[in-house]
């Protein structure tokens, strides 16, 4: 299973696509089951990033928890969540809030 | 300090406009990623895993406090309320908006300051011994040596397209708070023996995944020389420097492939037709160079000893500051402090906005409005009177920043890692945190004495774990954690890359390997005088692997 990731030009904070546009959280990303899906979500990303929109696009190992994505390697775990000493900060912050 | 002329001023406004110009195409989408990002690098902006980072060039780590106080407005206004000093006596901001960095480069010009050349292949931030102009054991103050190799390397039109990035440190004492060593280009101000100042060249050293310790190509070079012969040595490596491989790319690559000898007459060769050319520095440059750097007034203030003497009868936390953040300055009625940015389970060299606001206020009232940024990601108080340690004191505490451990093991130097950083391949500031809280005890740390422990979250080696007498390296293995941990390192005048000790250990174990290790070493130093390093060498590593690893030996 994968998922879609970038930063978003602007500010470039990390996003996930999803629903034909790009979330700020990764719970509800678009799952790739097979590899034409991933294709066509590799085939987005590209455009994306020639459009201006995100850079550093990924596609990304994900589970499923609750109905909810999770990123399967540490690296792509702390991107959703935020930095692990500051649960202060970043998404993970957002999610508590 | 140096203050901006009007060259410099123009020339840092010019850019801050050009690169404003840039973002606003970049943002308008008017130019890609690809052709945009080598302009953001040039800039200080780097992309990391939550946003896009900042880093802030600290010029040899001097500050004066409206500008610390400028960056804890920056911090407010633009990114999260905190900063992050590095080893490179830099400030990186891990949150801001690229639509901000203009308004934040406007802000940083306005104190004289900006983030040019704090990456990419060029010259980086010089950085210097922090106690400089103040240590006691100082033969001239390398601030302004630094300042005129700043000069000589702002977009410096051969320089600016390098191999790989290039990294320069001064030192003006023979006991050597710089790193020197561990540079490509370090340089150790000297006298000789006719009273001149001059410099021992090392080339080649680094960290990453080559360490090397520099070789000294050179015992005096005449002060005036210093351009022409650096120019000699970047040209060699301009031309020779490997540029088919990213990891093989840097001068001590080329110094190791190259011999020593022949690199040095490549060197010489080179200077020979550089040496009595413009590069040669003018005497009256030099002196108004260092006019910029002449230290400040200090009157005689004999009340300290007194002062500092009744203090430490009422306060035993004073007193243990006094002992450990505290040393001795060339003026008999002064000190240097070092500010701890390594509170107990804090992160180390991070500081909050109003924590920089309040640093900026104690300088400007006690320390001559100057401060320091050590390598070792703590700030410096390079003059403060005696008479008003115990001020200063009670000022750190109320914003948390009296910790009294400079040089003690929880004095851990740590890079930002997989919390933050793109190419980080494991966390190292929880792992910092876990160790400086098993330690917390002032006294345990006391009594274990002067110990340099480094964390570096991937083989960068930006927390320079090679160099630290106790190092650990962060890597991924199957998808976790684990800590490699390296013994005998040193970054001073005797440095050394320190030896991997054997496996390496999970996050769960690397804080019990760690104490057990300095259990080792206070069951077998000769006496509490004998430091960590000093007995690493004397006795090898059989007795840390025995402690380590001998039940598995046995096990298995």
């Amino acid at each position: 299973m994968k998922v879609l990731t970038a930063n978003r030009l602007s500010d470039g904070i990390a996003v996930w696509y999803a629903d034909g546009g790009w979330a700020e959280m990764v719970g509800h990303a678009d799952i790739a089951h097979d590899k034409a899906a991933e294709d066509r979500l590799e085939a987005i990303g590209a455009a994306a990033a020639a459009n201006n929109e995100v850079l550093d696009v990924n596609v990304i190992d994900v589970t499923v928890v609750d109905g909810l994505v999770e990123p399967v390697r540490l690296r792509e775990k702390i991107r959703a969540a935020g930095p692990t000493i500051h649960p202060d900060l970043g998404k993970q912050a957002e999610r508590a809030a | 300090m140096y203050r901006y002329d009007e060259f410099d001023h123009d020339f840092v406004q010019a850019r801050v406009a050009e690169f404003s110009d840039q973002v606003k195409r970049r943002l308008a989408g008017e130019i890609s990623e690809d052709q945009f990002r080598p302009l953001r690098l040039m800039n200080g902006v780097y992309l990391q895993l939550h946003a896009y980072m900042l880093r802030i060039a600290v010029p040899y780590g001097t500050l004066n406090s409206g500008q610390l106080r400028m960056l804890g407005h920056i911090a407010r206004k633009y990114d999260k309320g905190y900063g992050h000093f590095t080893t490179r006596q830099n400030l990186q901001f891990h949150w801001p908006a690229l639509a901000d960095v203009p308004a934040i480069l406007a802000d940083l010009a306005s104190v004289e300051m900006h983030c040019i050349q704090t990456s990419g292949n060029c010259i980086r931030n010089v950085t210097a011994d922090h106690f400089a102009g103040a240590a006691a054991d100082e033969v001239a103050d390398p601030r302004p040596y630094a300042e005129i190799l700043r000069q000589w390397s702002s977009v410096h039109p051969e320089f600016s397209f390098l191999p790989r990035k290039f990294k320069i440190a001064v030192t003006g004492a023979e006991r050597d708070r710089a790193a020197i060593q561990a540079h490509d280009i370090g340089l150790h101000l000297k006298k000789n023996a006719a009273g001149e100042l001059g410099f021992a060249v090392y080339v080649g050293g680094g960290l990453g995944r080559t360490p090397m310790v520099a070789k000294k190509i050179r015992d005096f070079l005449p002060e005036a020389e210093l351009l022409s012969y650096c120019t000699a040595i970047l040209r060699v490596y301009n031309l020779y420097g490997r540029r088919d491989n990213k990891y093989k790319a840097r001068i001590k690559i080329l110094v190791h492939e190259t011999g020593v000898e022949e690199i040095v007459r490549q060197i010489e060769a080179e200077w020979q037709e550089l040496k009595d050319t413009e590069l040669k520095l003018p005497e009256a440059d030099i002196a108004a160079i260092n006019a910029y750097f002449a230290p400040p007034a200090l009157s005689a203030r004999p009340e300290g000893d007194a002062l500092v003497k009744q203090a430490r009868l009422d306060s035993k936390s004073f007193s243990e500051w006094l002992d450990q953040n505290v040393v001795t300055h060339r003026h008999p009625d002064y000190a240097a402090v070092t500010i701890s940015l390594k509170g107990i389970g804090e992160v180390p060299g991070d500081v909050t906005d109003s924590q920089m606001e309040a640093v900026a206020d104690i300088a400007e009232k006690y320390a001559f409005d100057e401060l320091r940024v050590s390598h070792e990601q703590n700030l410096i108080l390079p003059h403060v009177a005696r008479a008003d340690l115990k001020a200063v004191y009670d000022a750190l505490v109320e914003i948390g920043l009296s910790t009294a451990n400079s040089n003690l093991i929880s004095d851990i130097i740590s890079c930002p890692g997989l919390d933050y950083c793109a190419l980080a391949t494991a966390r190292s500031i929880p792992v910092a945190q876990e160790i400086s809280r098993r330690f917390a005890s002032l006294e345990r740390q006391r009594e274990i004495g002067e110990l340099k422990l480094k964390i570096s979250g991937c083989i960068n080696a930006c927390g320079h774990h090679h160099v630290g007498h106790i190092g650990i390296l962060g890597v991924e293995k199957k998808g976790s954690e684990l800590y490699q941990v390296t013994l005998g390192g040193s970054a001073d005048e005797n440095t050394s890359v320190g030896e991997i000790i054997g496996r390496g250990f999970s996050s769960e174990e690397i804080t019990d390997a760690i104490e057990q290790i300095v259990d080792t070493y206070l069951g077998l130093r000769l006496n509490p005088d004998e430091r960590f390093i000093d007995a690493y060498r004397r006795v090898g590593p059989a007795p840390f692997k025995e402690a380590l690893y001998a039940g598995e030996t046995k096990a298995a």
